[in-house]
């Protein structure tokens, strides 16, 4: 299989802080307006010194922050055929791809790596939203499949942290086809006994809450992200009604059952290092 | 009195011509009826030719025409000894999902249906086939019901897609599509579905992930309206007709890539035209499709239904 041979002689890209180095000292923040220093916005994981607005990040940036000291190792991913419908809007899909391609420094809306959280061996993919709104096509399935086989070979538990508008459009019902795809990645990872933890981060919709999202053993959220099914416009339009206070906030999902926890940056890799902890007694006890 | 769509109009003159003329004249008239054979073999043949080569928004207009046959004509026609099982044991029953026990072709099935309904009340019931979580919860509970007693599975799929409302994303509207895409998967019985009329996305796929996936020959399977697609990326709506083409999602460009089984031919006109054909045409493609399904064990079943999915999205069109 080719991006398991491809996995055998990983190209190792360990990040140690940060890349991209802003070029005004100051910048602003999307949700209370106030003026934040950008190396302390860095420090801060890129969170809001004044209202703790959790900014969305580069999905490289939350690879590093994930594991432990930063330290991991990405994986190739398969790469499915390239706009398989020869898809055109105002704009054609390969050029599309080709723009957020040079844009983003990625070959999709997904990365994957491995490495320890909390010091246990952890699979992680990353979902960008920067790449086309983090949409779902046949690479960002891919992604997640690929994920999987590497938790399973590896009998590490799978962290796939979420960020998506939805599905791709622009590979019509090849998209929509990604919903059981990831399922089953789902499956793959559960019934080899490993755990199988979604951090869902703003904003989280459509097909991709409605299928891997939503079937994580754990569901954390950041706080404030957006996560829904239908798109909070679409729903005005259809109930004609206002929306209440929070609705589709990660809190809100909190509140109704849909999640286990609302966890700030700054606390996700003791958190999920701990989980993973508590939950894999039986390799502990084999150990 | 029978709605024609636009596309159809040549078809609606001729047998409005017809109609005029049978009024007018008594039966007993012969070169009247030498002149309506004339003009009904004239619509017949529009309507060959226009059905013979529809676009895709065209088919998207007949795969929710108000007069198609919804899931409840299909399972009253052929499913025995129907007996509905309501409920998700947790919360509500939905109306928009229909399932229950019954016999096809003698041999117990579980079947599942989304149903838009047919007149104003019905559809107002049946919440115009837009399920909540609690039809999805229904759905999942029925296929797992199915799997500990050996029962095959059938859906019929016709949906604009999931209900988008505040009560649904309460309750986990996306959870409960999860969930019922996970079912399906892990069935270890044969699931079936058919697309009837409209394929909307993961209210569709929910009851569509199965081993067997059929389309009407004029039905849709799409991940977003052609409008809701046409005002994302077109930022006009009325680009529908545009973003119907370029989504491909007729069954003949999705059997093409390989994301669904097979094709149900439909009559001419469509399945509307002549229902029980439909119907007819219907139960010999699931039939067909079952036979060889019921034939595996449960675990070849799961890994034969995941290596298909599995395999999707390897296909281009050239």
């Amino acid at each position: 299989m080719n991006w398991l041979t491809e996995y055998v002689r990983p190209k190792i890209r360990t990040l140690f802080g940060q890349r991209d180095v802003p070029d005004n000292l100051w910048g602003q923040c999307s949700a209370c307006q106030q003026m934040v220093f950008n190396a302390e916005l860095d420090k801060n994981l890129r969170v809001c010194s004044h209202c703790g607005h959790h900014m969305r990040v580069k999905a490289t940036q939350r690879l590093s922050w994930t594991f432990d000291g930063g330290k991991h190792t990405r994986i190739d991913l398969p790469k499915p055929p390239v706009d398989p419908l020869k898809f055109r809007d105002s704009k054609r899909y390969v050029d599309r791809l080709k723009d957020y391609r040079e844009k983003t420094h990625l070959d999709d809306a997904i990365v994957v790596a491995h490495g320890t959280i909390g010091g246990h061996r952890a699979v992680v993919a990353v979902m960008s939203f920067d790449f086309m709104g983090g949409s779902m096509g046949s690479a960002v399935g891919e992604g997640i499949v690929a994920a999987a086989k590497l938790a399973v070979l590896q009998d590490a538990p799978l962290i796939v942290f979420t960020a998506s508008g939805g599905a791709r459009m622009q590979e019509g019902t090849i998209s929509l086809m990604q919903m059981p795809r990831t399922v089953i990645a789902t499956q793959m990872v559960k019934e080899k006994g490993l755990p199988f933890i979604t951090v869902l981060t703003d904003p989280t919709t459509g097909g991709v809450t409605a299928s891997f999202t939503m079937l994580g053993d754990i569901q954390i959220a950041e706080p404030g992200a957006e996560i829904g099914f239908a798109g909070a416009r679409v729903i005005e339009q259809t109930v004609r009604e206002k929306l209440p206070e929070g609705f589709q906030r990660s809190e809100y999902l909190l509140s109704h059952g849909i999640l286990d926890l609302v966890v700030k940056r700054a606390e996700m890799n003791a958190t999920l290092g701990r989980l993973i902890g508590l939950l894999r007694v039986k390799q502990l006890d084999a150990a | 009195m029978r709605i024609f769509l636009e596309f159809e109009k040549p078809v609606a003159e001729l047998e409005a011509k017809i109609e005029e003329l049978r009024r007018m004249v008594g039966d007993d008239s012969i070169s009247v009826a030498d002149e309506v054979a004339k003009l009904s073999e004239k619509a017949d043949r529009q309507l060959r030719t226009i059905y013979g080569k529809l676009t895709a928004w065209q088919k998207t207009q007949v795969a929710r025409h108000p007069d198609r046959p919804k899931a409840s004509d299909y399972i009253s026609a052929l499913i025995t000894d129907f007996t509905p099982l309501a409920g998700d044991r947790a919360f509500a029953d939905d109306a928009a999902v229909l399932g229950g026990l019954g016999r096809f072709r003698g041999r117990s099935v579980m079947v599942l249906g989304t149903e838009k309904g047919s007149d104003t009340e019905s559809r107002v019931k049946h919440n115009f086939g837009m399920a909540k979580p609690e039809g999805y919860r229904k759905a999942r509970r029925l296929i797992e019901l199915a799997g500990r007693f050996g029962i095959p599975v059938l859906c019929f799929v016709d949906t604009s897609g999931a209900y988008p409302g505040i009560d649904a994303e309460a309750r986990g509207q996306a959870e409960a599509i999860a969930r019922s895409i996970e079912a399906c998967l892990g069935a270890p019985v044969p699931v079936v579905a058919a697309v009837i009329g409209e394929g909307g996305s993961g209210g569709a796929v929910a009851l569509a992930s199965g081993d067997a996936v059929l389309m009407l020959e004029h039905a849709v399977y799409s991940v977003i309206s052609p409008e809701g697609c046409a005002a994302i990326l077109w930022k006009d709506s009325a680009q529908a007709p545009a973003a119907a083409e370029a989504m491909r999602i007729t069954a003949e460009d999705l059997k093409r890539l390989k994301l669904i089984d097979g094709i149900i031919p439909e009559p001419v006109g469509g399945a509307h035209r002549d229902p029980q054909a439909a119907i007819a045409a219907i139960a010999a493609a699931i039939d067909a499709a079952l036979q060889p399904l019921l034939k595996l064990d449960g675990a070849t079943l799961i890994s034969r239904r995941r290596a298909k999915f599995l395999e999707m999205g390897r296909e281009a069109l050239a």
